[in-house]
């Protein structure tokens, strides 16, 4: 039998509605694990029921929908298939379908369903040519886009941890495979700490930018600015209530101040900071100084400059900052006489995106929303280091190769057999080959060789 | 000169070594007449470099052959003089047992089981031709001028085939240990367009016993319990000899970096490929230099010889450079040579040439195993012999060919390895080249594959019926197991002994047996309705109750995996005719002409999406042969 396969079958996008797809013969297993009724109601094949999609691990409703199980053969794949219809929204979509994908389908393959309608006998042989392009397309262009992201910093990151992977697989083989060698001998202790490494890595990939992590555990956003730009003014606006101080007087904003709000469903950590400039006064130095922790920290920075005014030296050491981290700029007071327009800007930070407010007046609150929405659950609005993954099939991928080394992680620690201990590990290397497309390979036995002295 | 024919055969293997022995019995025994020719007698079976046989993925190998009714098995459980089973404290699945072996007994033994075999004929001569008729193998030319002809030739030439030895600046035609060399073939296969290569191999110096100061090197003893590598053998008890060990140091190094310029691999003679995993003692000092020592082991060459084997420093130095570095190291001070090591540079052909069933893809019934395959060791010459063997005889009898995948078999491994990868280096096995370790074990070989050779007509009755036996009696006493119920106070006194937590409430004595530091002897002792079993027996039993969890999670792995094996694809495939296909991947495909899907996605340049255009034409076909 073929495993579950599950993915959104509709185009992304805002439409009246989206349906995720899953085929395969956990499809109805999967469905009951995370739906919940309205009522007594129950499931029957071929019946449109309504109710809710819920995270049971936390008892979280994510969306009200409209789900249907259609037994298979007669389906569109000849398989067991549900569809879920969620309100089109990418949020609910995107979080139905990575339940959906924790709850044991896999991502599908592009062209996977019409693949496999064709192989178990549903589509017309007339229809063959037409299923080999859809598949190839959709295969070819999947792999433009891979490729288009893979050029950036996330397959640099991925190899090093294929790199760390590699090493150890080779540590472990050499002792399996060359018991008699005058080698060093791998122990427990350092398996364990070479795979905690390994995972930390991982686990901070993920974490720059994982939907799954940023819905869990919300994502970190930086307010940075000169004094009284408005950052104060950007904070109550999206709080929606005076937690800041806000005053005329530069650098009253003394320390970072923390909140938590709830912005579309997303848990966010708003961090206003007291700027980063150089100061003589004791009070503000210490405030300077968590500051730049608290942007180093965030996930997300906003940087907000007052329109009205030329960018000033302050302005231009801020900007420095902002190299290789993640931002949206906001020209602030377009009330006023503008001296500053988005042009100016984009010049200076090509991967920005830019708003144009008047945060004393509400104005541009809605867009930022939607810049923070967007970027947890559509990848961003740029392609820095701080954003790389944001493929469901890469955080996929990466989350199965986490789960490996958690495995080997937890045999080592019972001191299972080193040779149980390299299937997982071996598991995690290939996962996250698949991720920059290099699976299949002789690399641990030409690395063994490269590296040890072996042989009569 | 006048050819004159002298015989005609069924089969004819070419070369007596540890492949050809192999090839020649399967084929004898599955009742073919076979003829097998060495270009010396003395040199059947001849183990040309290290005395032992078996270690990891290579002690795999010798217990699959011998489940499938190979005689590599058999034959070192007769003459081993040291036997060690390696890799105790990891998992089942990496035991590797490996038995040092007295090398003149190895080839005694061989040889009376090769005369002493009905339907073959065991010849010395030297083959200069094959006779090709219609592009197919039919014969072999002698250098006598006599000619041999049957309807299927096996070559098995190992370092024979254009050998060329190597000493420091003296190099020279030679085969194998002052042994004649193949060069008249080697010519011809050339020129009948084979695809042929340059390998190189090497061997380290042989010393007398006597010189050597044993105080000085630390003893290896072998293991007490000795455990067997044929499934036919329960229990062998004898007298085992010591190995030493002993290091090289700095000095060693410099005579040897000294010297560089005077060794034939760094001098530019060498043009073969050698085997990384079998680097010269120069090519490690120069490789590792930052590397203060390499170990050594000195290992008898058997009962009857004073002579020991230099395990470890094998070089292509000049003699007297030899002496020079071997007397730096401690024990070896006073150490007198008798033959020096060398280098050895031989023919063999790009396996990439070969089906899956080993036959060359241009010469039909022509068939190739061990080292001109591009391959390396004894364990892997005698699988490939054996699967020769087989093959040849499938392929005469219009059988479908004999093929293990890379789920039932280390064999399977090895083979698709050489002949869908390629290989630039003399290939070894190693236990991570398989992916289906924890079933690929060696306590199960038989289980894996001896039903399959019953099938193909090579297993005799009597090891079928051990066998079926096993099999049953595993069974049956695992189910036993499963229903014997143990109570609290039955054991615990027992598993307080053990280390091991008590029992809450009544458990099986399968639960208790997949506690790890439970075995199956100890539980004896809560036991009285316990049946006897034989060693392979037991040991397989335990393994799969106590990796019951892994073994079945490897299943499920092998059945994907088998999915793709499954869907055949024919050999006369026109990979042109698919719309879909990339060019890069037609190409190959039409080259390599794989048996399967599974293979097609082992080829290099051919990619996931290549696969799944193929998938989707390989159904339209079905159904358009279903439509007529």
């Amino acid at each position: 039998m073929e495993d579950t396969i599950a993915a959104v079958a509709t185009a992304y996008g805002e439409g009246g509605i989206g349906i995720i797809r899953i085929s395969g013969e956990k499809a109805l297993d999967i469905l009951e694990d995370i739906f919940e009724f309205n009522g007594t109601d129950e499931i029957v094949s071929r019946r449109m029921t309504y109710g809710r999609i819920v995270d049971k691990d936390n008892g979280k409703v994510i969306d009200e929908v409209l789900a249907v199980y259609m037994k298979g053969p007669a389906t569109y794949t000849a398989e067991d298939v549900v569809e879920i219809n969620c309100h089109g929204s990418m949020v609910s979509l995107r979080k139905t379908l990575s339940l959906v994908l924790r709850k044991g389908a896999r991502h599908a393959e592009p062209g996977e369903f019409t693949k496999r309608a064709f192989l178990n006998g549903r589509i017309d042989l007339s229809q063959a040519e037409a299923v080999i392009d859809v598949v190839k397309a959709k295969t070819d262009k999947s792999f433009d886009v891979a490729l288009s992201q893979l050029e950036g910093s996330l397959s640099v990151k991925v190899k090093e941890i294929r790199q760390k992977l590699l090493d150890l697989l080779v540590d472990i083989t050499v002792n399996i495979d060359y018991p008699d060698e005058d080698i060093e001998e791998i122990t427990y202790d350092k398996l364990q700490e070479n795979i905690v490494l390994i995972g930390d890595m991982i686990e901070k990939l993920l974490s720059t930018a994982s939907a799954g992590r940023m819905i869990r555990e919300g994502i970190r956003v930086a307010i940075v600015g000169k004094p009284n730009v408005g950052k104060s003014s950007l904070m109550n606006g999206l709080l929606r209530e005076s937690r800041a101080i806000v005053t005329e007087v530069p650098g009253t904003t003394r320390d970072t101040i923390e909140e938590a709000v709830s912005i579309r469903n997303i848990p966010v950590y708003l961090v206003d900071t007291a700027g980063i400039r150089d100061t003589e006064d004791k009070v503000e130095k210490i405030g300077i100084q968590k500051s730049k922790q608290a942007f180093n920290n965030a996930d997300f920075v906003i940087f907000v400059l007052d329109g009205s005014t030329e960018l000033s030296s302050e302005d231009e050491e801020i900007i420095e900052y902002l190299e290789g981290k993640k931002s949206l700029v906001l020209i602030n007071k377009i009330d006023l006489d503008m001296k500053l327009s988005a042009e100016d800007i984009r010049n200076i930070l090509p991967d920005s995106q830019i708003i144009e407010t008047s945060l004393i007046n509400g104005e541009g609150i809605d867009e930022i929303e939607n810049a923070i929405e967007e970027l947890v659950y559509g990848g961003g609005i740029s392609q820095q280091e701080s954003m790389m993954v944001n493929n469901v099939r890469h955080i996929e991928l990466l989350q199965k190769t986490a789960d490996s080394l958690k495995d080997a992680y937890n045999m080592a620690l019972s001191r299972e057999a080193l040779d149980f201990i390299e299937i997982d590990i071996r598991n995690a290397y290939e996962f996250s080959g698949e991720i920059i497309g290099e699976t299949v390979s002789d690399d641990i036995i030409n690395e063994v060789f490269a590296r040890f002295c072996l042989g009569k | 000169m006048k050819n004159f024919i002298m015989g005609k055969y069924d089969i004819i293997v070419v070369g007596a070594g540890h492949a050809g022995c192999e090839a020649g019995l399967a084929s004898a025994r599955m009742g073919k007449k076979t003829l097998l020719l060495s270009i010396n007698l003395e040199a059947v079976a001849m183990m040309a470099c290290n005395p032992s046989i078996g270690g990891t993925g290579k002690g795999h190998l010798v217990r699959e052959i011998d489940a499938l009714g190979g005689e590599m098995g058999l034959n070192i459980d007769k003459t081993f003089i040291q036997s060690r089973m390696l890799n105790t404290a990891k998992g089942p699945a990496v035991h590797s047992l490996r038995a040092q072996a007295d090398k003149n007994q190895y080839h005694i033994e061989m040889k009376k089981t090769l005369e002493a075999e009905e339907n073959l004929d065991l010849k010395q001569g030297e083959v200069v031709d094959l006779i090709i008729e219609d592009g197919k193998a039919c014969g072999v030319i002698m250098k006598t001028g006599a000619s041999y002809r049957a309807e299927a030739v096996i070559l098995a030439t190992g370092t024979f085939l254009a050998g060329r030895i190597f000493i420091g600046e003296s190099a020279f035609d030679s085969g194998p240990n002052g042994l004649a060399p193949s060069m008249e073939l080697a010519a011809r296969l050339r020129e009948y367009g084979l695809p042929m290569r340059r390998f190189k191999t090497g061997t380290p110096a042989r010393a007398l016993a006597g010189s050597f100061d044993y105080d000085k090197m630390a003893p290896q003893e072998g293991d007490e319990d000795i455990v067997p590598f044929s499934f036919m053998n329960d229990e062998l008890h004898k007298d085992q000899i010591k190995c030493w060990l002993t290091y090289t140091n700095e000095e060693t190094h410099k005579v040897i970096r000294d010297n560089f310029h005077r060794s034939a691999l760094f001098g530019g003679q060498i043009e073969g490929v050698g085997p990384r995993y079998c680097p010269s003692i120069e090519d490690k000092v120069n490789r590792f230099a930052d590397k203060e020592r390499h170990q050594l082991f000195i290992e008898p060459e058997g009962l009857y010889t004073d002579e020991m084997y230099i395990q470890g420093m094998s070089s292509s130095l000049p003699e007297d450079v030899q002496v020079d570095f071997y007397r730096t190291i401690p024990g070896l001070e006073n150490v007198e040579i008798v033959r020096p090591a060398y280098a050895i540079e031989y023919d063999c052909i790009d396996p990439l040439d070969l089906k899956t069933s080993l036959e060359n893809r241009h010469i039909e019934n022509l068939f190739c195993a061990g080292q001109f395959n591009g391959s390396s060791g004894y364990e892997e010459a005698a699988a490939q012999g054996l699967m020769a063997g087989i093959n040849a005889v499938c392929k005469i009898n219009g059988k479908k060919s004999f093929v293990l995948d890379r789920s039932e078999a280390y064999i399977g491994v090895l083979i698709d390895d050489l002949v869908t990868k390629g290989t630039n280096e003399p290939y070894r096995i190693m236990t991570s080249r398989a992916e289906y370790r924890l079933v690929l074990r060696q306590d199960n070989a038989d289980l894996r594959l001896t039903e399959r050779g019953y099938q193909v007509g090579l297993v005799k009755k009597d090891r079928y019926d051990r066998y079926l036996e096993k099999k049953r009696i595993v069974e049956a006493e695992t189910e036993r197991l499963k229903n014997k119920i143990l109570k609290p106070d039955e054991v615990n006194d027992f598993l307080e002994s053990k280390g091991s937590a008590p029992l809450k409430s009544s458990a099986s004595m399968i639960d208790l047996l997949k506690r790890p530091e439970i075995t199956y002897d100890d539980t004896a002792a809560v036991d009285d309705e316990r049946p006897a079993l034989s060693r392979h027996q037991k040991t397989m039993m335990e393994v799969q109750i106590k990796y019951e969890g892994y073994i079945g999670k490897q299943l499920q792995q092998i059945n994907k995996f088998k999915k793709l094996e499954d869907k055949t694809l024919s050999q006369d495939f026109d990979y042109d005719s698919v719309e879909g296909l990339r060019i890069e991947a037609r190409q190959k495909l039409n080259l390599f002409k794989p048996v399967s899907v599974g293979q097609a996605s082992r080829i290099s340049g051919v990619s996931p999406a290549d696969i799944n255009v193929l998938l989707i034409h390989l159904e339209k076909m079905r159904r358009n042969r279903k439509v007529k």
